[in-house]
């Protein structure tokens, strides 16, 4: 066994850690509370291929590996994790695309989003439906020539932005995913602001009345666009949030190296006091393991091996869950300076608790993880 | 490759997930209410990458993937 970064991989990382460091970290905190990404920095990541970087050269992209797009996620979730749910929302679109889309889907999509001439959003939960997302609400009605899909949708990352979204929708009473352009007649898009985390993540609610959209924008099968598509986005989404949240915890440890260096208190700098030893050295440990754990779903994505799956919700699960600890351990560190905005820790804090919540909760992904080890019981008396 | 291993092998990925040495080549494998949400995705890359075919998406159709046997067929006829 050998777990080591090949030099291509290294050489990315550098490249993307000298972005992040130049065009992300200086005004994160400025994102964060604008509530806004700027179209310049959109501009910039695209020009520099970082957008669905994975989508194969065929098909315009980089064809960049599993292992490379988690330490992209990783470094750009040290930056900020609203600029990292753009390569969340709009991955997870072309990979759905990129497995289950029509050869027509693929060709005229695909370089798009790869350019960015495109972005794409991911459109499943709903005021009532969330955990439960096959049970959404949304519908969709063959009308001649045309799918008619009627419903709302919320907490839609970059929806303010995006040009196009992946809508699941009910189709003859089954899930089904299906491709809505933002200027759709009877799309409406309204921005959510005043969220706790992702505050730049231009979050929109979607108010779809009578859209009427092409029979073709049906992506993959009638009654697979949860279990299969959403299925294929949402493994991608959890993986980016995996190695994101490495990423935000390595930001909450390097601005606590910086501070306990500096801040004194009892005659000796925090650094020499053993309880924040402890703290730093949970996180330190809490780190390496997450990123082993993404490291190893990526190895198997791109081994295409089925147990990537479930290495992707363990590791998301793992390293949202570590992300949470060391973000609240920087704060305390950082005593009442932690609770400013003049210190970037409290954002880490909110922003962390958010990957908790998206990509399935952590509470679906220990429901998930608890049924793939088989610890349910058979049930008796079937046939 | 015969019938034998092809369902062979599915029996030994699926045993993975439902640990039942008396799951039957005609079951409902969706209707055991055991298998997560993630399964149907599993399902797909390992029959992809153990007999190499692609799952295409006029091939999603739970008739290809229901029961051993069905996914035995499917894999017969895209070899
Ligand atoms: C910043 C942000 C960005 C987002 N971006 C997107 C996006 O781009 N696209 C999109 O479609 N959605 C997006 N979401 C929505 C997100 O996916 C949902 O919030 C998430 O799936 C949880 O759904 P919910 O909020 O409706 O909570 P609910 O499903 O109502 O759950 C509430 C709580 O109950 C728990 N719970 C539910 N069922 C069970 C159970 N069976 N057992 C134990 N506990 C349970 C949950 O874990 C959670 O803690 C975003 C959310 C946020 C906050």
């Amino acid at each position: 066994m050998k777990i080591e970064l090949t030099t291509e991989q290294l050489e990315q990382q550098e490249v993307f850690r000298v972005f992040v460091d130049k065009e992300v970290v200086p005004c994160a905190d400025q994102f964060d509370k604008e509530e806004r990404l700027p179209s310049e920095l959109i501009g910039k990541i695209a020009e520099n291929g970082f957008l669905a970087a994975t989508i194969p050269e065929s098909n315009g992209g980089k064809g960049m590996d599993m292992v490379t797009h988690g330490l992209l996620c990783e470094e750009f979730g040290s930056g900020s994790a609203s600029v990292l749910s753009l390569f969340t929302v709009h991955g997870m679109l072309a990979q759905a695309i990129l497995q289950w889309g029509s050869p027509e889907q693929r060709s005229h999509l695909l370089p798009q989003l790869a350019s960015g001439k495109k972005i794409g959003a991911f459109g499943l939960t709903e005021p009532d439906i969330g955990s439960d997302a096959k049970s959404v609400q949304t519908t969709a009605k063959l009308d001649g020539a045309s799918y008619v899909l009627n419903g709302t949708k919320k907490w839609i990352s970059c929806g303010q932005i995006a040009d196009i979204f992946l809508i699941i929708a009910q189709c003859e009473g089954k899930p089904t995913a299906f491709l809505v352009e933002k200027d759709c007649p009877g799309l409406t898009i309204k921005p959510i602001t005043g969220l706790l985390g992702f505050k730049a993540a231009m979050l929109a609610e979607l108010s779809i009345e009578e859209c009427s959209i092409p029979q073709e924008n049906l992506v993959g099968r009638i009654g697979f666009g949860f279990s299969h598509v959403a299925g294929t986005a949402l493994d991608y989404g959890r993986y980016c949030v995996a190695a994101g949240s490495v990423g935000l915890a390595r930001a909450c440890l390097e601005a606590c190296l910086s501070y306990t260096s500096e801040r004194q208190q009892f005659g000796s700098l925090l650094k020499g006091h053993q309880l924040i030893q402890q703290m730093l050295t949970n996180m330190i440990a809490g780190i390496q393991a997450a990123r082993l754990l993404y490291f190893q779903a990526g190895y198997l994505k791109d081994t295409l091996d089925p147990e990537s799956i479930t290495a992707s919700a363990i590791a998301k699960y793992f390293a949202s869950t570590m992300a949470v600890k060391a973000a609240s351990d920087a704060v305390q560190i950082h005593g009442a300076n932690g609770c400013s905005d003049e210190y970037p820790v409290q954002r880490y804090y909110r922003d962390a608790k958010i990957m908790e919540i998206i990509e399935g909760s952590n509470q679906m992904q220990q429901i998930m993880i608890s049924k793939y080890i088989g610890i349910s019981a058979r049930k008796k008396g079937r046939k | 490759m015969t019938d034998d291993t092809i369902k062979e092998r599915i029996r030994t990925f699926l045993f993975k997930h439902i640990k039942d040495n008396e799951l039957s080549n005609d079951e409902n494998l969706f209707a055991s209410g055991l298998l997560n949400s993630l399964f149907a995705m599993q399902l797909v890359m390992f029959t992809e990458k153990e007999f190499q075919v692609k799952v295409e998406n006029e091939d999603l159709d739970l008739k290809n993937f229901s029961t051993i046997n069905a996914i035995d067929e499917f894999v017969r006829r895209k070899l």
